[in-house]
């Protein structure tokens, strides 16, 4: 007989959960933003589209798509599950209740800001991840390679796509400076001697993740990128 | 800040019983003298309403000098007032102004609910703690104090745990009305300390589960209740008591 209780149903555990499941989608942007960030090297998305064939065609890799979409899956459930019960657990309101004079407004607006990500990311995976999983890149580069950065360079001449992809990062932004030291303090990694280090690193993280995939159809609709 | 007295504009929460449901009253106080306490201007506030015939303000208050954790007044949306590390009871009325509009309304949570007025029902409290928030020792003579060396650091770490006074202003000030503050510093005060190491995961398992038994929320690490806290219990305690339950789940082996 397992020994685990009531381990992930407490809820302690459930927010053990979120804070894995974060830290691990946090791992993943870092991949994603790196290999996008490929565009910025100027050569008309050769480098870039070598690196989406390799993620699209490496089986480990694959096999992490899962796992990443499990993640998000159980992220936003857990997510939903938790702010039900703590809707239930305040079931009359105040009247007047003065949050910003002891949190920060984005640490309150964790589910605000996941759901206008989770809305982002239908459009986002919409326009390049069933094209390059399901109907299929139209064109190919000068190496041979399926030309994903041709898809990116004509979705981001719309510029209402790229006025959402710099609100969505705007969300994104403010979503993991709560989330990433959050997830720390879930966890129990809280430390004198660290703390400093995670919370800057969480800033910094925050910040550069989101300004350079912003920066991504910036660059593209003004035709700053070959 | 004010120096003369003052004229104030109370809405103080009026609820006959946890039966049926409550409303924001106002009341026009004058005079009020800025050195008052604020329980003292509810005093005065309950004076004029028994000499009107009316029912006073049910409020919880017992010690009057911060250290009980029995007055529970959630303030113009904070709770114990705008002022750090006081409670209401030590909060006075030359931190607001003249004229100004005060709203009084009880802790608000499923897990506390209103007894009458601003009294709430905190014996969700006393249960956590009946759960395991003690230590079993057999009585006896007490030990020479030098058996049991404890590191400075530690010592300081327990005693700043064990100055929570338990009043729930982490709960009420929560957006999740989460209970995390309190119960984290009553597992703390006894998991720094050598007397509490034998019961340390058996303890954390059953605290946390009537926690949840009790129907608060979940933390999500905003930091408000830190922020609140009369007796500045410090988050350290909420990663402290995480970290004590994943040993316990998952690497302890003694099931509870």
């Amino acid at each position: 007989m397992s020994g685990f209780g009531n381990a992930f149903s407490s809820s302690i555990g459930k927010k053990f959960i979120m804070g894995i499941t974060g830290l691990f989608l946090i791992l993943f942007l870092i991949v994603h933003c790196g290999i996008n960030a490929l565009i910025f090297l100027d050569d008309d998305g050769l480098k870039f589209n070598i690196g989406a064939h390799f993620m699209a065609t490496n089986w480990i890799i694959r096999a992490g798509e899962y796992v990443l979409f499990i993640s998000l899956l159980v992220h936003i459930f857990q997510a939903l599950r938790l702010t039900l019960q703590n809707q239930k657990a305040r079931p009359v309101k105040y009247a007047v209740n003065d949050g910003q004079a002891n949190s920060k407004w984005y640490s309150r607006s964790m589910g605000l800001l996941g759901t206008l990500l989770l809305i982002f990311l239908v459009v986002h995976l919409k326009d390049f991840w069933v094209v390059s999983r399901f109907t299929g890149i139209p064109t190919i580069d000068a190496n041979g390679n399926e030309n994903l950065y041709g898809v990116m360079k004509e979705k981001f001449q719309d510029p209402v796509r790229v006025a959402v992809y710099i609100l969505a990062m705007v969300s994104l932004c403010y979503h993991l400076l709560h989330g990433f030291a959050s997830a720390f303090q879930t966890m129990g990694w809280n430390h004198s001697k660290y703390n400093g280090i995670i919370k800057n690193v969480g800033v910094w993280y925050s910040i550069i993740i989101s300004l350079l995939f912003a920066a991504m159809p910036i660059a593209v609709y003004a035709g700053l990128i070959k | 800040m004010s120096t003369g007295n003052m004229n104030l504009t109370l809405k103080v929460w009026r609820q006959k019983n946890n039966k049926t449901k409550g409303a924001l009253v106002d009341y026009k106080l004058a005079d009020i003298s800025p050195d008052m306490s604020f329980l003292e201007m509810f005093d005065v506030l309950n004076e004029q309403l028994i000499n009107k015939g009316e029912e006073p303000v049910v409020f919880d208050h017992d010690c009057r000098e911060g250290i009980c954790g029995m007055c529970s007044m959630f303030i113009n949306g904070r709770p114990h007032g705008p002022k750090d590390l006081v409670t209401t009871c030590q909060l006075h009325m030359r931190s607001f102004k003249d004229g100004d509009t005060i709203v009084v309304e009880p802790w608000r949570a499923a897990a506390f609910p209103v007894v009458k007025d601003l009294t709430v029902d905190r014996s969700a409290f006393d249960r956590v703690i009946a759960a395991g928030g003690f230590i079993s020792v057999n009585t006896g003579n007490a030990q020479d104090a030098n058996n049991l060396p404890i590191p400075k650091m530690q010592a300081d770490a327990a005693f700043e745990a064990a100055a929570c006074i338990g009043c729930g202003a982490c709960v009420a000030t929560c957006k999740n009305a989460s209970a995390m503050l309190f119960v984290s510093a009553k597992i703390s005060q006894l998991a720094l300390l050598p007397q509490g190491q034998p019961e340390r995961y058996r303890r954390v398992q059953s605290m946390v589960a009537q926690m949840d038994a009790e129907g608060f929320g979940n933390c999500t690490n905003t930091g408000a209740c830190e922020a609140e806290c009369p007796k500045g219990i410090s988050l350290e305690n909420i990663a402290r008591m995480n970290r004590d339950f994943a040993s316990a789940k998952f690497i302890s082996e003694e099931t509870v």
